[in-house]
């Protein structure tokens, strides 16, 4: 533990991005060593290239929109922290951590887009941005199909793709306004435990 | 008139009553032997009706030998013989065969019998709601084997080793490993195989142990019972029974972690069982029991279970490999799936390895490819006729432990029952509790308490357990007490568990799943999150069965769908859900446009020319009177329901006076119907099915009629036990005889037929018969077509479930 301890020392304001994300110490440092690897050039900020180093990611159909997910609109770097926060929405909700009306309820719960600023994303948000490039607050008939396109590369036709688009709108779309709302994506994923698909156990 | 021995020692019985109710116990104690010989009874009942109304009553001769039965000459009233003469040296005219066709027969005869048990369940919605299916199909089982224990009557050997494992249970087993949802189980393989291999041994040591402690306490008197017989039975009763746990947990929805793992475990616990069960009956006979007998305990294990995956994935290759090259033999297609799943049985059997393992895993390697191979219509036949033989099996199953419970020979022994209840429970408990303290930390979704305890509760005993305990060697002193202890727990989980594991679910408030989500969004968005979840895992440096997901699809694009899949085209699940919710609606839009008018004629011939159609009940609240009719109806309708046929000539019978005479003389000219009509209206619900199959609506019409006055006296000279037993499944009877204008016969039966009958056969009563020649259009027809329409949804329901 005593290299822990050390590595844990070298991480700015590590008690409090604990206390936020509810990582333990082992996974921080676990964290820590693998930023610092991706970070190649040593100057503490991740930027896309970097992460595009990653093969398998390169490999995934939504890789790029992964990546993109990490930088907040405008930013071209993401550090340590904004990394570690990010990654934090995928921890499985821990339900024993006492409710302390002090502490910010942390980043993972279901519903904290409604009470936080716009910069800390639910897990349903997370996937919407998944979606929403133009960050509009709509996923548009373009976008869904741009996403599809990318899932079913070379299964399917122009015109399958087009179907499975407009049928998927249409089960979705309550306002009728040929887009996807966010109120309609949770609506959609209601029925869905997003809690157990999106969770990543986070080794130590 | 020819009975045989049994008859006649009953109907020495009965020399106290009243020559007319004498009359009438004799009549109904024939039918109720109608499941045994048929055949016989057939005629001799029509022989029997014909001679009443002449007042006359023949002599009983004993039945001579041989399987002819040679009928006396009758006088009826004034008609055509149909039975020839005795003594004739001329060509017979009409023989009889019973003993040639009777093993089919019987069979046949067993399956309608249950399956009409499970038709009558559904009437009444509420019922099938609280209590499962399997509870239901027990108790009607009870019912029957205590009317064929009273009439000494041997129930089929239906769970005998050899019929139950090579033809009740890979039915039900083929069924569960093909609708096994793939994704969840293989998400939760590790969870599932350590519940079932650990948990499995840490019930059925800790049991043995226990049992064994306890019988050395004096009181109870069962210390001749060793060691390894205890743990011998311990082992058969610790395996929690995928028959039971599935018929409970289907309608119940928890989520599907929890579902996937009890899914699961019962199903892999076989393992176990065999190794354990041949352990000990091996080690039973033996008198010393060495170590290396232990190691070779665990290396057995091995063999077992390794070898039953491995029979299977094998069988399932060869399987897929073959429907590669069937697309010009499409109609024998299924039949494939089915021999090849049954061979991968067999031959686990044949080396006693675990046959369940092995074709569960071949019907999960099978179905991936298979499905991509056959054509549609195969695909759906498969689907259809493995959940039909599934179901058939699993009723069977329950029917005869109800049956056989009342026709087997027990030994009660309060303190070993109690305290093997007692300790299965306990130990369930403990090993659910200890085995996921330790798992937990390897799942990404941890088990809370919860789920631990429906886990734990969710743990029924039942056929399996039976069967194994059933053959044991005779040599085990006590096999009387271990049969009586295993009925005890098989009731006391299915039945007391059973039925509280729902409203325990909802009080409690498990995590629950709506497994209706079967939308393109929702599947979309799943990939979506899987691929995120992969990417942000390679972000994070660290591998995750996504890995090995990965590994394996690249795997299986590359190779294995190549070779085992005729047109390799990969296809992404959304592109097949998309496909499958296409065809849905567009077989949904036939549906409402014209499919109903095929099964809705029926629905639409009620309604219109006979408005009897069963509605939902109404008639507890109904006064006597009305009651009469509404029994009436009630045996009509449900006659209307399946002799679509009879429709119009019901009506017209019930308006044509009810003479007797008249209708005996057309009844004699075709005797079989008349009969069997007979037995519809006092016998069992079993013989119903017999006589609405020959839709000859006339005269079932009139021999309704006809007996119905015979049934009331019936009714009436039985003592309560036997009525009530009548009712339950003959509930069709007890109504008819209210049929009759005598209005001073009407007044008693209603009560008892009231009163006994079951909610379930009142629901389908109409409020129409009150009038019933008017054939005026009711508007309770409504709630039929409702209950149809939601049925084929259900189906649907169900059905979208197990394409998952």
């Amino acid at each position: 533990m005593g290299s822990t301890n050390s590595t844990l020392s070298k991480i700015p304001n590590v008690e409090e991005l604990m206390q936020e994300t509810g990582f333990t110490p082992a996974h921080i440092v676990r964290l820590y060593d693998r930023f610092e690897a991706l970070d190649k050039e040593k100057t503490g900020h991740l930027r896309p290239q970097d992460f595009g180093a990653i093969n398998r990611l390169a490999m995934n159909p939504i890789g790029d929109r992964i990546i993109g997910a990490f930088f907040s609109p405008g930013q071209e770097t993401v550090d340590f922290h904004s990394f570690v926060r990010i990654l934090a929405h995928f921890r499985p909700a821990d339900k024993k951590r006492p409710k302390d009306p002090s502490m910010p309820e942390p980043v993972n719960s279901r519903t904290s887009k409604l009470k936080y600023p716009p910069l800390v994303f639910s897990l349903i948000s997370v996937a919407f941005q998944l979606y929403d490039q133009d960050k509009d607050g709509k996923i548009s008939r373009a976008e869904l199909l741009q996403v599809l396109r990318s899932m079913l590369e070379m299964q399917v036709t122009e015109e399958q793709l087009e179907s499975i688009a407009d049928r998927t709108i249409q089960e979705a779309d309550l306002d009728k306004d040929d887009a996807i709302s966010f109120e309609e994506f949770r609506k959609s994923l209601e029925k869905v435990n997003i809690d157990h698909k999106m969770s990543i156990r986070f080794l130590r | 008139m020819i009975y045989d021995r049994v008859t006649i020692k009953l109907l020495e019985g009965l020399c106290h009553k009243p020559p007319k109710f004498q009359n009438g116990v004799k009549i109904v104690l024939l039918l109720l032997l109608y499941q045994m010989k048929l055949a016989v009874n057939f005629l001799t009942i029509g022989l029997v009706i014909l001679s009443l109304p002449c007042g006359s009553y023949t002599e009983i001769p004993p039945k001579p030998p041989g399987s002819v039965t040679v009928l006396p000459p009758v006088k009826p009233a004034g008609g055509p013989q149909a039975f020839p003469d005795a003594e004739n040296s001329n060509l017979p005219v009409f023989t009889m065969d019973y003993a040639r066709i009777q093993v089919p027969f019987e069979v046949t005869l067993w399956v309608l019998l249950a399956s009409f048990a499970k038709i009558g369940f559904h009437v009444y919605h509420k019922i099938t709601f609280w209590v499962p299916e399997s509870c239901l199909l027990i108790s009607i089982g009870l019912i029957v084997g205590a009317i064929m224990h009273s009439v000494h009557e041997e129930p089929p050997a239906v769970l005998s080793y050899n019929v139950f494992f090579l033809f009740m249970l890979p039915p039900i087993v083929l069924e569960s490993g093909y609708f096994m949802p793939t994704r969840p189980f293989f998400e939760n393989v590790g969870t599932v195989l350590w519940f079932a291999v650990v948990g499995t041994l840490w019930n059925s040591i800790g049991i043995g142990m226990s049992l064994y402690a306890v019988c050395q306490i004096e009181a109870f008197e069962v210390q001749d019972i060793n060691l390894q017989e205890n743990m011998l039975f311990a082992a058969i009763i610790s395996a929690v029974d995928p028959v039971a746990v599935l018929s409970v947990f289907e309608d119940v929805s928890v989520n599907e972690q929890l579902y996937i793992v009890v899914f699961g475990e019962c199903l892999f616990n076989d393992a176990v069982t065999v190794v354990l069960y041949n352990m000990f009956i091996f080690v039973a006979d033996m008198p010393v029991v060495e170590p290396v007998d232990v190691f070779l305990g665990v290396a057995r294990f091995f063999v077992v279970g390794l070898g039953g995956m491995g029979f299977g994935v094998i069988f399932g290759f060869v399987a897929s490999f073959t429907t590669r090259f069937t697309s010009n033999v499409r109609e024998i297609e299924p039949l494939f799936i089915f021999m090849y799943s049954y061979l991968a049985y067999l031959v686990a059997e044949l080396f006693s390895i675990s046959s369940i393992m092995a074709i569960v895993t071949c019907a999960l390697t099978m179905k991936y490819y298979v499905e991509e191979n056959v054509s549609q219509r195969s695909c759906t036949t498969i689907r259809h006729v493995v959940k039909m033989l599934g179901t058939i099996s699993e009723t069977l199953i329950f029917f005869f432990l109800g049956v056989v419970t009342i026709t087997t020979e027990h030994e009660w022994n309060w303190g070993y029952i109690m305290f093997t209840l007692l300790l299965a429970l306990v130990w369930r408990g403990l090993g659910v509790l200890v085995l996921t303290q330790i798992i937990n930390p390897f799942r990404t979704i941890p088990f809370n308490f919860k789920d631990q305890f429906i886990l734990g509760y969710g743990g029924l005993r039942g056929a399996i357990s039976f069967a194994l305990v059933f053959t044991l060697p005779d040599s085990i002193g006590r096999k009387k007490l271990f049969v009586t202890t295993t009925i005890c727990m098989i009731m006391f989980t299915v039945f007391i568990q059973g039925i509280s594991i729902r409203p325990l679910i909802e009080f409690i408030n498990v995590r629950r799943t709506n497994r209706n989500l079967e939308t393109i969004n929702v599947e979309i968005h799943s990939r979506l999150i899987e691929h995120t979840i992969a990417g942000v895992e390679d972000l994070c440096g660290q591998w995750s069965h996504y890995y090995w997901k990965d590994k394996f699809l690249k795997f299986n694009n590359r190779i294995l769908r190549k070779i085992l899949i005729r047109d390799n085209r990969a296809e992404s699940s959304i592109v097949a859900l998309y496909k499958k919710l296409e065809l849905q609606n567009a077989m949904e839009i036939l549906d409402t446009v014209s499919g109903d008018i095929n099964a809705g004629s029926s629905i639409v011939s009620l309604q219109y020319v006979y408005p009897l159609c069963p509605s939902s009940s109404c008639s507890f609240s109904l006064s006597l009177s009305l009651s009469l009719s509404l029994s009436l109806s009630l045996s009509l309708s449900l006659s209307f329901a399946f002799s679509l046929a009879c429709s119009p000539s019901l009506s017209f019978s019930l308006s044509v006076s009810h003479s007797l005479a008249p209708s005996l003389a057309c009844s004699l000219s075709l005797s079989l119907s008349l009969s069997l009509s007979l037995a519809l209206s006092c016998s069992l619900s079993l013989i119903l099915l017999l006589s609405l199959s020959l839709a000859l609506p006339l005269l079932l019409a009139l021999s309704l009629s006809h007996s119905l006055a015979l049934s009331f006296a019936l009714s009436l000279s039985l003592s309560l036990p036997l009525s009530l037993s009548l009712s339950l499944s003959l509930s069709l009877s007890l109504s008819l005889s209210l049929c009759t204008n005598d209005t001073h016969t009407l007044w008693p039966c209603p009560s008892l037929c009231v009163s006994l009958c079951p909610p379930c056969c009142l629901s389908y009563t109409s409020l129409h018969l009150i009038h019933p020649s008017s054939l005026t259009h009711y508007p309770f027809n409504l709630n039929r077509s409702d209950g149809y329409l939601s049925n084929t949804s259900r189906r649907v329901g169900i059905w979208s479930i197990y394409q998952g």
